[in-house]
């Protein structure tokens, strides 16, 4: 599995990987509102079940020095934090009510 | 059955004497009284434009669009580490001297000097002309006459402000006042893991000043945000607010907290409990180090203390949360009914991938949050247009609303007297 994106310890999640480990939130946001609630609900399901486990193992480095497949997992948690609103809360991809509005975010910490 | 004492005339808006009757909206939806705001307001008033974090070298700059004002600004760290202001336009012929690809797109960065696009002229960080191409082909020029317009510019606890007065009535300490000066000891400058959001928004600038300035909606606009276990009994309590200041043209509201890692699991969203976060921020907090608590922060003593939202005027929010982060919005009128806001967010950087996700979903609750908010504005702004109605009952919860606009009526009938008074 030389390709693979993410440390071998979370092979089970590697399905996800090409499409949620994303640089950024706009990236992100973008994913999931073009993504059906059963792609979200599945990668909600699977990485919630080892979330606990994947901050332990990126907590091992230090944010500014994170090897690439760490760096991908945090990028798989954050795509769990962005499809936790439609799953947990609005059963949809986008806000209720919020029609063509849009809040984009120009700076975020990196990673 | 009120939660916190009101003030002894037995209301917030009597206390403040803003008066009780229904109130007109003709200030957002007037194109003329627009006209008469941006020389009243916003060509006067001190006007926050960024932090000293975003100027982290001698050199480094970036610019800021006043459409407001019709101009744009040049803020710079010089040579000596201070920062300065500048309208930015060349002394040549009047082009815009820093911008990217994009004449009206903003732009940051690092560098020795200006150099306009157009003819090559150039201007020291000071803003001193200190080239002019082909100078003998001019008649009489000094280069010294030719440097770049100053802007006023001071800095007050990191925050960077400009005056586009030609002589400001109040200093920046001044215009701030006593209330906002007592934040000058919180540890603004620990917090410097900036998020930056910007949106344009199809409403007045004072309309989403409102929207955040106070919290009657909140329980009812946001209810589906939290668990029905947690938003029918905050619906049916309904919102009241322990505290709200006024000073000057400035105002603050209060509020009292929760400790989310206190309630049951069935009045928190389960990525809240996975990630130990939510809206109000993260629940394992930074030391904030303070020495002393800053004399203007929660003033009502709430255990646990919720926010206290410090709404500057004209455009400027300061809101810093009791769970040891803040965030600031400013709304940078671009018509009547339209405007830019900016959300950024702000913490102490994350040292562990624990606190970074931790943060990646207290931002994210702000933006779900803020674009209800958002949409909402534009359906108040077109039917406030249609002036089917002309007068609005605003509640003693709304009283921070009733002062904006009473304060903003102020600014313009003094500038109309000044004019008056000018032609006569």
């Amino acid at each position: 599995m030389t390709d693979a994106l993410l440390p071998n310890e979370f092979s089970d999640l590697e399905r996800f990987a090409v499409k949620w480990c994303l640089a950024t939130e706009q990236e992100r946001y973008m994913e999931r509102l073009s993504s059906s609630m059963e792609d979200m609900q599945a990668l909600y399901d699977a990485v919630t079940a080892r979330a606990e486990e994947a901050m332990v193992y990126c907590d091992k480095f230090p944010l500014d020095e994170m090897p690439e497949d760490a760096l991908n997992l945090m990028r798989l948690l954050y795509s769990l934090v962005m499809v936790s609103f439609p799953v947990e809360v609005w059963g949809q991809p986008r806000i209720p009510d919020t029609g063509a509005a849009y809040l984009d975010l120009l700076v975020e910490p990196i990673p | 059955m009120a939660r916190f004492p009101k003030p002894p005339e037995g209301s917030w808006t009597e206390h403040y004497e803003l008066g009780t009757e229904p109130m007109s909206y003709e200030d957002s939806i007037s194109p003329e009284f627009f006209e008469l705001e941006r020389e009243a307001i916003f060509k006067r008033a001190w006007l926050n434009v960024g932090r000293v974090e975003q100027l982290p070298r001698n050199g480094s700059y970036f610019t800021k669009e006043l459409a407001v004002a019709r101009t744009s600004v040049i803020i710079v760290r010089d040579r000596e580490g201070q920062v300065r202001a500048f309208h930015n336009v060349c002394r040549h012929r009047g082009n815009k001297l820093v911008w990217n690809d994009f004449p009206k797109e903003e732009t940051s960065g690092i560098s020795r000097q200006f150099v306009c696009k157009y003819h090559g002229w150039r201007y020291d960080l000071d803003g001193s002309c200190s080239f002019v191409q082909q100078e003998q082909e001019f008649f009489d020029l000094d280069k010294a006459d030719y440097g770049l317009v100053p802007v006023h510019c001071d800095v007050w606890a990191g925050f960077i402000f400009i005056n586009l007065a030609k002589a400001p009535e109040q200093n920046l300490t001044e215009f701030l006042g006593p209330m906002v000066t007592a934040l000058e000891n919180y540890p603004f400058h620990l917090q410097s893991e900036r998020w930056f959001y910007r949106s344009p928004v199809s409403a007045n600038w004072k309309l989403y000043l409102d929207a955040f300035q106070e919290f009657y909606h909140a329980p009812i606009l946001h209810a589906k945000q939290t668990p029905t276990d947690l938003s029918v009994p905050m619906q049916q309590a309904g919102f009241e607010a322990p505290y709200y200041g006024i000073d000057g043209p400035h105002r603050v509201v209060s509020t009292a907290g929760i400790f989310p890692w206190n309630l049951a699991p069935n009045q928190l969203k389960p990525m809240e409990i996975l990630t130990r976060s939510g809206l109000f921020g993260p629940w394992d907090m930074p030391d904030l180090n303070f020495e002393q608590k800053p004399a203007g922060l929660n003033p009502a003593g709430c255990d646990p203390w919720g926010l206290d939202s410090f709404q500057i005027f004209p455009n400027f929010v300061i809101l810093i949360w009791g769970q040891s982060w803040y965030l600031t919005y400013h709304y940078w009128p671009t018509a009547s009914n339209q405007h830019i806001f900016e959300g950024t967010l702000y913490f102490v950087p994350a040292k562990t991938a624990r606190e970074r996700v931790a943060h990646e979903l207290a931002a994210l609750s702000f933006k779900e949050y803020g674009h209800q908010d958002a949409n909402t504005l534009e359906a108040t702004q077109t039917m406030l247009e249609s002036r089917v109605l002309d007068r609005f009952p605003l509640g003693d919860q709304e009283v921070l609303c009733r002062h904006l606009h009473k304060v903003t009526g102020e600014w313009v009938d003094d500038y109309k007297r000044e004019l008056s008074e000018v032609k006569r």
